[in-house]
């Protein structure tokens, strides 16, 4: 439906959504107020769920909102507000010399890792073959089946493993926030 | 073949873009009047439960005490207190209110229409990820009420919206959880899916009863109403996180809250009540489309969370609210575990059905709401036994509770203005 429209379309909306944000993180990084800092990271995390869906990623796109913006985000602002940091015009957040350095350095090796990634193949297992569109893809097996499929086979091992690391997280939160009774030792 | 007729068409562009705008501004329209005219039913309702007549003096049965109260608000004083911060404090009603709407844009409201320029499908927008965008856009109205304490910069308000925030994260997984049974049975997230699923197999609210139960609650919670109103309890926060709130940007928060109200009521037809599917019938959704289905599709839907938003404010006058550590003990160790071992009976159960042979159809329905009616004596009866969900007076020790109940019989003897 209406193909002619669509790569004025994409481009417009990449390039807004990019500049977007690009200017989001900037200020991401310099605002003084942690709960507004927080804010724009939000921001960020919206502009690139918008990417996704470019992409054709619906899925990746709407978890990016569920989980980032609607539960992590939420849970950081939470824990901001608790932390009560003060008046912002009392906080720093410029660190010395040293860490300025180390965070350039991080910036240009990201960078570096970025070009090296454009360059690289998909392994096959994990793009469609040439000769399937995506439409075709998701009319068989839904928005979520080609990205379900090879989760849950070629990486099956992999996936699990990342469950059971989530699991051991969670049991470390629920030891170390547990009340201790009086004379427990430890 | 039969010659293909234009009215049963998929739209051409432009046509789709105009009807689209089109929708967009009916949906809107009916929406914002329908949140305006719910304030009206809660306020005209809570004075039938209490015996009471409530507005009635505004035009013919107080049917424009809506517009009164919007104008009142508008010309308000406005009060910006001192220490607030200023940009987040204005932005924050706003924040409160848009995600409700916008969950409205996926929602289907009808069986399709055909026009002379094509068959016109009933939803703004029939994304493919349908349902995990209603989630992902609800996920976002914590964000007005947390921002809205913070900025406020008074303690009792910030304490609301830490409320609301803990209590929202704590239901949206209970809620995400018991939808998983649902994308599970129609094997698919598109919300025209699922609808279809339900017309063929019987609603969901019958193949998947725990989860249509866990989905109400959590929906209550989300929606921050009676019984889950800790957010803004009066006895303990003042109002709560809209404490500082003044004239329209107060008004803003009721009115997201009956805006989420009739969103969580139109989540929960579309998921468990079937849509715009009528009972009883397979005349609405075979056959090609026609005006009179689309019309008699979206009355159906329209009657069906007009009658969640009547139950919405009927639980409202009828319970009381929460204690926060209740909230907590139910939403993590009654609501969470449930949804979990549901979701792996419920994905056995399918598994299990498909195996043996059954079709997708009414009977693998049957089949799944026998099942379900065993695992609803399971857990209301046998595991539960009256700990969690249940009346008051099964907390009270038994023979504590005989002696209470004969002193209240004894009293209701007595003659009028007797007392002990």
């Amino acid at each position: 439906m209406g193909n002619e429209f669509f790569p004025l379309f994409y481009g417009f909306h990449f390039y807004l959504f990019g500049l977007i944000a690009l200017v989001s993180s900037i200020l991401f990084v310099t605002r003084k107020s942690p709960v507004a800092a927080a804010l724009w990271l939000i921001n960020v995390m919206f502009c690139l769920a918008v990417l996704y869906i470019l992409l054709d990623a619906q899925f990746i796109g709407a978890i990016q909102v569920l989980l980032y913006a609607g539960a992590i985000m939420v849970v950081f602002l939470f824990v901001v507000m608790l932390l009560n940091l003060g008046h912002p015009s009392e906080l720093s957040d410029i660190r010395g010399k040293g860490g300025r350095l180390a965070a350039g350095f991080v910036g240009l090796a990201l960078l570096a890792e970025i070009m090296v990634l454009a360059r690289a193949e998909f392994p096959a297992k994990l793009t469609l073959p040439a000769a399937v569109t995506t439409e075709a893809a998701q009319g068989t097996a839904g928005i979520i089946g080609p990205i379900a499929a090879p989760l849950f086979r070629e990486y099956l091992l992999a996936f699990e493993l990342t469950s059971i690391l989530l699991l051991t997280a969670i049991v470390g939160a629920v030891v170390i926030g547990k009340k201790r009774e009086a004379g427990d030792a430890g | 073949m039969p010659p293909l007729d234009p009215m049963q068409l998929p739209p051409s562009t432009w046509v789709f873009l105009i009807a689209t705008v089109v929708k967009m501004l009916i949906v809107f329209t009916v929406y914002m009047v329908g949140v305006a005219y719910t304030t009206l039913a809660e306020r005209k309702i809570s004075a039938w439960i209490q015996d009471r007549h409530g507005p009635n003096r505004v035009g013919p049965w107080g049917l424009f005490q809506v517009l009164a109260d919007g104008v009142k608000n508008i010309m308000k004083e406005e009060t910006m207190p001192g220490e607030i911060n200023k940009p987040i404090f204005i932005l924050a009603p706003a924040l409160a209110f848009v995600p409700a709407l916008l969950a409205w844009a996926v929602i289907p409201f009808g069986a399709p229409l055909p026009t002379p320029w094509g068959k016109i499908d009933l939803v703004v927008a029939d994304l493919p990820i349908g349902f995990l965008f209603t989630l992902a856009i609800t996920s976002l109205g914590v964000y007005g009420i947390v921002l809205a304490g913070w900025a406020s910069n008074n303690k009792y308000a910030l304490l609301g919206g830490l409320r609301a925030s803990a209590q929202m994260v704590s239901y949206e997984i209970a809620m995400g959880m018991s939808t998983v049974c649902v994308l599970l049975i129609a094997g698919n997230v598109s919300l025209n899916t699922i609808i279809v699923q339900q017309a063929t197999m019987g609603w969901n609210v019958l193949v998947l009863s725990i989860a249509a139960f866990l989905f109400l609650v959590a929906a209550f919670a989300e929606t921050n109403r009676v019984p889950f109103d800790l957010p803004e309890a009066e006895s303990e926060l003042i109002a709560g996180y809209h404490s500082e709130y003044s004239a329209m940007k107060f008004s803003m928060f009721p009115i997201s809250e009956y805006a989420n109200m009739l969103t969580a009521s139109a989540m929960f037809v579309t998921l468990f009540f079937g849509g715009w599917d009528i009972p009883f019938t397979q005349w609405d959704n075979s056959g090609p489309a026609t005006v009179l289905k689309a019309l008699a599709t979206v009355g159906m839907f329209s009657f069906k969370v007009g009658f969640f938003v009547f139950f919405y404010i009927w639980v409202r006058w009828t319970l009381p609210r929460f204690r926060y550590d209740q909230l907590m003990s139910l939403g993590w160790k009654f609501m969470l575990p449930v949804a979990l071992a549901y979701i792996v009976i419920a994905a056995a159960a399918i598994l299990g059905l498909d195996y043996a042979g059954l079709e997708r159809g009414r009977t693998f329905g049957l089949a799944m709401f026998g099942i379900n009616l065993v695992l609803l004596v399971v857990l209301f009866v046998i595991l539960d036994r009256g700990r969690i969900i249940s009346p008051a007076s099964s907390r009270i020790e038994r023979e504590r509770l005989g002696r209470l109940r004969a002193r209240a019989v004894q009293r209701a003897h007595l003659a009028p203005g007797e007392i002990r």
